[in-house]
């Protein structure tokens, strides 16, 4: 029955039976408390999903290093891990710039609060940009594949490191397959992008080129790297090519399996709305603050309840880092 | 709000600097992969991914203790959340990891390599 009683505006930070607070705490602080509980749950649904997925594919899963391999200024160096270690540190950094404004809040200092939300707001914006970046890199692709009739995806080494289709398919395309768009062809139907090379540029490319070997998707769980297949192996594997692939989408990925890739523009696209939600709260009480609003009313209190929130996009994204990128 | 007008600067330095330490280790140990510890095996994972796991619950204990003030809520409200959320997480990983360990050993005879 209370929940139904309109509470007059001037008692809004007390629970509706008064002065009691349950706890301690304060009604919209504690139901921020009890919605990051759900929504870890909801996160940890995803990386459970997420790990039961690996352990199914336990022997075929990409490895991390190969896939995430770009560092912005670095073109074709190998640096695996390095930009999304330098994204956690930005995001670690813009919890603690909200970190310095809650404590600026405590001792009513509006203008420190207000510069503290700003440069949060800022160093959340370059992790959302730095995400973009990482999905770009990740959508085209940096090697390049094809993928057989079973299913499988085969890459290409050269002394034991992979190379791009473009570092050894040379000769010209032979099929004169040209994209099909509305101009060229039916002007109702549309093509989606054809890969650079065909089938057949690929199986000669590699008939040609004696060093370079394919690499499957099947892990050596000695060297826990991918298992290299002689010349002949590949030879047969090849002849089973039914697609070539350049870099990942929800349907196919060069990396290996598509699940992968699903679960990383899920997982990571998730975590990224949640960040920009975040910056959009932010910015609200960034103008509030500067409004004055807080001063009015004696406290900073909202400024602690989105830096809650904030530092629970910080530690949602802690745990992403270890599942994707090391473990 | 219990400190309220007292700052807790030096808290806050001492995590981040808990926190760049953490991240660097463990982004060393991602690149370096000594194979002591990537190639052996200790309760179903690598060591060096137990050191991973372990860490990260390092970062998560700093991040909701001193970033979210969890340390400075009352006993019973941090019980409320961490309790119902590390129940609930370990509950659900247990029964989904096991599954996921099923399906492999069912399936992966199936696959042709």
């Amino acid at each position: 029955m209370e929940a139904n009683i309109a509470i007059p505006t001037d008692s809004k930070e007390t629970w509706s039976g008064g002065g009691v607070k349950p706890f301690g705490a304060s009604y919209g602080k504690m139901m921020m408390w009890f919605f990051i509980v759900s929504d870890a749950l909801t996160f940890s649904g995803f990386l459970a999903a997420y790990g039961l997925t690996r352990f199914k594919f336990i022997d075929s899963w990409p490895i991390a290093d190969e896939v995430f391999t770009h560092f912005p200024g670095l073109h074709g160096v190998h640096a695996p891990m390095y930009y999304v270690a330098l994204m956690t540190f930005i995001l670690i950094i813009s919890s603690v710039t909200m970190v310095l404004a809650v404590d600026a809040g405590h001792q009513m200092k509006q203008k420190k609060v207000a510069w503290y939300m700003f440069a949060t707001i800022i160093f959340g914006i370059i992790f959302v940009g730095s995400q973009a970046w990482e999905w770009k890199n990740f959508i085209k692709g940096s090697y390049g594949a094809v993928k057989t009739t079973d299913g499988k995806i085969l890459q290409f080494v050269k002394d034991g490191h992979q190379i791009a289709l473009s570092d050894f398919v040379v000769e010209e395309r032979a099929d004169h397959r040209v994209q099909h768009t509305r101009k060229n062809g039916l002007w109702f139907e549309e093509e989606a992008t054809i890969a650079t090379y065909s089938i057949a540029q690929i199986k000669n490319a590699y008939q040609a080129n004696t060093d370079i070997q394919i690499r499957s998707e099947l892990i050596n769980p000695e060297t826990k790297q991918k298992v290299i297949l002689s010349r002949e192996e590949g030879l047969a594997q090849l002849a089973k090519t039914k697609l070539v692939v350049e870099g990942a989408n929800l349907k196919v990925n060069e990396y290996g399996n598509t699940i992968f890739a699903d679960f990383f523009f899920f997982i990571t696209g998730f975590h990224g709305f949640h960040v920009i939600s975040g910056i959009l709260i932010n910015i609200i009480i960034f103008f509030n603050v500067i409004l004055g609003t807080y001063e009015k009313r004696g406290h900073y209190e909202m400024v602690e309840k989105v830096g809650l929130y904030w530092h629970f996009v910080d530690l949602v994204w802690v745990f992403v880092f270890t599942f994707f990128y090391l473990v | 709000m219990a400190h309220a007008h007292e700052s807790s600067k030096k808290r806050i330095w001492i995590v981040l600097i808990m926190l760049t330490l953490i991240t660097t280790v463990e982004v060393l140990l991602g690149i370096i992969k000594p194979a002591s510890l990537h190639l052996t095996s200790v309760l179903g994972t690598s060591p060096l991914n137990w050191i991973f796991i372990i860490l990260t619950l390092v970062k998560a204990y700093y991040i909701t203790w001193a970033f979210m003030h969890m340390e400075g809520e009352k006993k019973w409200l941090r019980r409320s959340v961490v309790w119902t959320a590390v129940f609930l997480i370990c509950y659900l990983l247990t029964l989904i990891l096991i599954e996921g360990d099923y399906l492999h050993s069912t399936l992966a005879p199936l696959v042709k390599w």
